[in-house]
């Protein structure tokens, strides 16, 4: 009832009717000629465009078209990850047909099924795998209806990009095959899938399919979207997540090319026929608008201090003495960063609403914004369409919110709304800062025999999923939906237990409410666990006068593990150190359950001239069967550079009245000057299932930063951002 | 705080344009929008990452900030421009394919355009210099080892 409330409270609160004519509209001199991005503009706004099938069936994953091409249809996004060529692969494979001939449709609720979040490495291991068993059951369902046709056996026959082929080279093409039906039968339970061995393109490092397209400039990206009769918008937001906004000047309404503002309690935006008159509006607006301040934020200056002073307490002893070592590392907020500003496109028509989103749960979305408006989920279509990557949970659900804010403020036409840098860093939310204290002690042959880890940390998803207190924009609104709260620690204990073997091991954490925002960054709680773990690592080595990496092994019970090890071993055996360099590594089993990796890094320090140099990254990984060998090295490489920014550069800053970082001058990330080169060997081990690597990296870079820091100078890092820690602010 | 459009001229890719703006608006936005140009991003409006990046008389700049009203006596080259008349790619772009420099893609423009110039007035530029001239380039995704490996390449191939 709430909700209908709500509703209607918005269509009220800022009205426009104009009709709504988008198909077959005529054309303004500024409208832009629609872009289609393929099948992402399909702007018709019924909710579903045919009834879908049940999971269990091939289509609901693989269709054939019109034009005989085979279209892989999967509920998870591309981000950048390289979802699309792995699924070009496996089902390219059990089709023989070349993956550059599948097409491939992402999430959209009016096409796809729901397979929740694209996150935590887990495309590969389970949707891809459903796209490999739908793709089989395929091939071996149009040989038996091509057998039936030519009264033969099925075994004789086989597939081709073309369509089925028998020993005589006649070939039936698939849809002649179909008939104007669909693949529209059950993946049976025990599907043949095709021998390993005779794998001609997954394990192998073919190209994406959307690089090319990038490359000569083509639309991609939501971005890129240009609907018919399409009008831009921009937000004003609050200096501070709970200011509450008090006037503003109403005179912004007879700008050039404004056609509304929507206010609703301190959800504020403008809407005009172009963009730059959008960003021009909501320049005066910001300038104009006058906030009643809201709850000041802490002062803090260390947040191993903060974290430990306003979390839940450690009810244990203090470390005991003797053999025993000791220590405390932090983590500062960090940002997602997305070089793209998150960005939607949303039309309503009074009744039925479409949003182009670049969300990760493109069902979850239309959960939550149904919760938001009142606008019940059958009546909602999500799209998914590629954004800038997004490295976990930005601000892509909450710019969707908004969007469908405005456009049911704006009925008629679709509303494009780019976030802007400064909504982006400002708003996005982080990932948690977190505290991370151990004590080991070691037995006379220098093994680890006791551990004790303690990790304080606010939680690490506030994922929307059905609760519009998790959009921001619905939290702003004059009758706010209420935020349920972070989730304790959630998803900050990722790695908290040593992957080693340890006679007594003793982990607990501890949840603190922290001051902003956070939520869901690649890899979550592990990096900055493994950050400390592998740290800790390399201090009790020293400690045992071990080589670091021989401890490790020492303390590896699984094979798999010293395999990467050894491997990286060998990399790096001759490599030089300078003086003024220094050479660190790190290990971690992602999860404790995924991919395997191993890092190095060299990095050469000026402590006289403040400057910190990575001069080359090294990964050994092993993520089970590779797909595709040349994704996984690219993931890996980027998740080595994006975590020596992290762990280099990195922190949120604010102070008592509004964040800080609000652009790239105040929120400083990797440049060129200090970029390392990268070197990734994959072992491939086709033989097991494969395993999400898309976030291993995170964890073991950026220790093997600090250890090689420490190798360079003799300085034990063990409070981040590393620059700052050793050069000031 | 009103500002009026003007008639302005614009050479694009070899191609003249007489486009009604207002002329403070920043050529991203005119390129983007008027002249549906999807190559040169938005990615902070601020100068700072070069998501924007195009070319002017063989300069990479930033057309974020750039008042559309500051360039109608340049040429301008976008990332769409940069191929030959028959389609095939020039040797940055084609570098970036067979490198896969890429992973979300959305800095890839700026990249390229930073690389073209570069090579355009110094081919042989070693690896420091290379660095420098995409130093103003954000990448998020940590291509940057892979774009430094293509714009090598593309140095060969352009030997
Ligand atoms: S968008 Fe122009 S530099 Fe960032
Ligand atoms: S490839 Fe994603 S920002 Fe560079």
């Amino acid at each position: 009832m709430k909700n209908i409330a709500r509703r209607e409270f918005l269509l009220k609160s800022g009205y426009l009717s104009i009709g709504f004519s988008l198909l077959g509209c005529t054309q303004g001199s500024n409208a832009a000629t629609p872009t289609p991005l393929g099948e992402a503009a399909d702007f018709s706004l019924d909710p579903q465009m045919a009834p879908l099938p049940d999971g269990s069936r091939i289509d609901a994953w693989l269709q054939v078209l019109e034009n005989g091409q085979v279209r892989v249809l999967t509920g998870k996004m591309e981000l950048g990850q390289g979802l699309k060529v792995v699924m070009q692969q496996v089902a390219g494979e059990e089709l023989n047909i070349p993956p550059q001939r599948i097409d491939v449709l992402i999430a959209d609720t009016g096409r796809t099924q729901n397979e929740g979040v694209t996150a935590g490495s887990r495309s590969v291991e389970r949707s891809a795998m459903t796209v490999r068993r739908a793709a089989a059951a395929a091939r071996e369902y149009m040989k038996q209806l091509a057998a039936k046709k030519w009264e033969t056996d099925a075994d004789a026959l086989e597939l081709t990009p073309e369509g089925v082929k028998n020993n005589s080279g006649t070939i039936l093409s698939f849809t002649d095959l179909l008939a104007g039906q669909q693949l529209d039968t059950e993946i049976p339970q025990d599907v043949s899938l095709k021998p390993k061995d005779q794998y001609q393109w997954v394990g192998s490092p073919v190209p994406h399919p959307d690089l090319e397209k990038i490359v000569r400039g083509d639309a991609v990206y939501i971005q890129d979207m240009r609907l018919p009769e399409m009008v831009h918008a921009r937000l004003v937001r609050p200096p501070v997540y709970d200011a509450r906004l008090q006037s503003r000047d109403q005179a912004i309404e007879r700008m050039p090319g404004v056609l509304q503002i929507v206010e609703n309690g301190s959800f504020l935006a403008v809407i005009a026929e172009e963009e730059y008159q959008a960003v021009k509006a909501a320049d005066a607006l910001q300038k104009s608008a006058q906030w009643e301040s809201g709850t000041a934020l802490p002062e803090v200056r260390s947040w191993a201090d903060y974290m430990l002073e306003q979390g839940e307490k450690a009810n244990h002893p203090a470390p005991a003495s003797g053999n025993a070592h000791h220590a405390i590392y932090s983590k500062p907020y960090v940002m997602h960063g997305s070089i793209g500003p998150s960005c939607a496109i949303a039309v309503y028509d009074e009744e039925r609403l479409h949003i182009w989103s670049h969300s990760q749960g493109v069902y979850n979305l239309r959960a939550t914004v149904s919760d938001m408006t009142g606008i019940p989920e059958e009546s909602i279509r999500v799209t998914g369409v590629r954004g800038s990557g997004c490295y976990g949970h930005n601000g892509a659900d909450d710019v969707g919110g908004d969007a469908a804010l405005i456009a049911v403020a704006f009925p008629g036409r679709p509303v494009r709304l780019q976030w802007q840098r400064s909504d982006e860093h400002q708003w996005e939310p982080y990932g948690s800062a977190m505290r991370m204290e151990l004590s080991a002690s070691l037995d006379n042959s220098g093994r680890i025999n006791s551990w004790r880890y303690d990790l304080w940390s606010d939680g690490h998803s506030t994922r929307p999923r059905g609760n519009a207190g998790n959009l921001i924009g619905a939290r702003l609104l004059a009758e706010p939906a209420v935020f349920g709260g972070s989730g304790r620690v959630g998803g900050g204990t990722r790695n908290s237990e040593p992957y080693y073997r340890i006679p007594k091991v003793d982990v607990s954490d501890h949840h603190v409410a922290g001051p902003l925002r956070t939520s869901a960054l690649r890899s979550l709680g592990a990096y900055a666990n493994i950050f400390a773990i592998e740290s800790f690592m390399d201090e009790l080595a020293k400690k045992a006068g071990k080589d670091p990496l021989d401890f490790r092994i020492e303390h590896s019970d699984d094979e798999r593990s010293v395999a990467v090890l050894e491997a990286l071993r060998d990399l790096i055996k001759s490599e030089p150190a300078a003086a003024g360099e220094g050479l660190g590594i790190a290990f971690s089993r992602y999860k404790n359950s995924a991919s395997y990796c191993a890092v190095a890094a060299k990095v050469r320090v000026d402590l006289e001239q403040k400057k910190i140099r990575p001069l080359k990254m090294w990964a050994v990984l092993e993520a089970g069967e590779a797909i595709n060998t040349d994704g996984l090295k690219n993931q890996t490489e980027g998740g080595m550079i994006q975590s020596a920014s992290w762990t280099l550069k990195e922190e949120v800053k604010f102070d008592t009245q509004e964040i800080l970082s609000k652009n790239w001058t105040e929120y400083p990330i990797i440049r060129y000057d200090a970029i390392p080169e990268t070197e990734v060997v994959i072992i491939d081990r086709p033989d097991l299932p494969p395993l999400g690597a898309g976030e291993s990296a995170q964890g073991p870079a950026g220790a093997a930063i600090a250890n090689a820091v420490y190798a360079a100078c003799g300085k034990r890092v063990r409070e981040l951002p590393i620059e700052r820690y050793l050069f000031g602010s | 705080m009103q500002s009026s459009k003007t008639s302005l001229q614009l050479s694009v890719n070899g191609q003249q344009y007489t486009l009604d703006v207002d002329p403070e608006t920043p050529l991203l936005y005119v390129l983007r929008n008027q002249l549906q140009k999807n190559g040169p991003k938005y990615g902070c409006g601020y100068g700072q990452c070069g998501a924007c990046m195009v070319l002017l008389d063989n300069q990479a700049v930033m057309s974020c900030l750039l008042p559309v009203s500051a360039v109608t006596d340049k040429e301008i080259v976008t990332i769409d421009g940069l191929a030959a008349i028959d389609g095939s790619l020039h040797p940055i772009q084609q570098a970036f394919i067979d490198e896969q420099a890429a992973q979300c893609g959305y800095c890839t423009n700026g990249m390229i355009m930073a690389s073209v110039a570069l090579l355009t007035r110094s081919k042989d530029a070693g690896e420091e210099e290379i660095r420098q001239a995409l130093q103003t380039n954000l990448c998020r995704c940590g291509t940057q080892s892979r774009v430094l490996r293509a714009v090598k390449q593309a140095q060969e191939s352009m030997q």
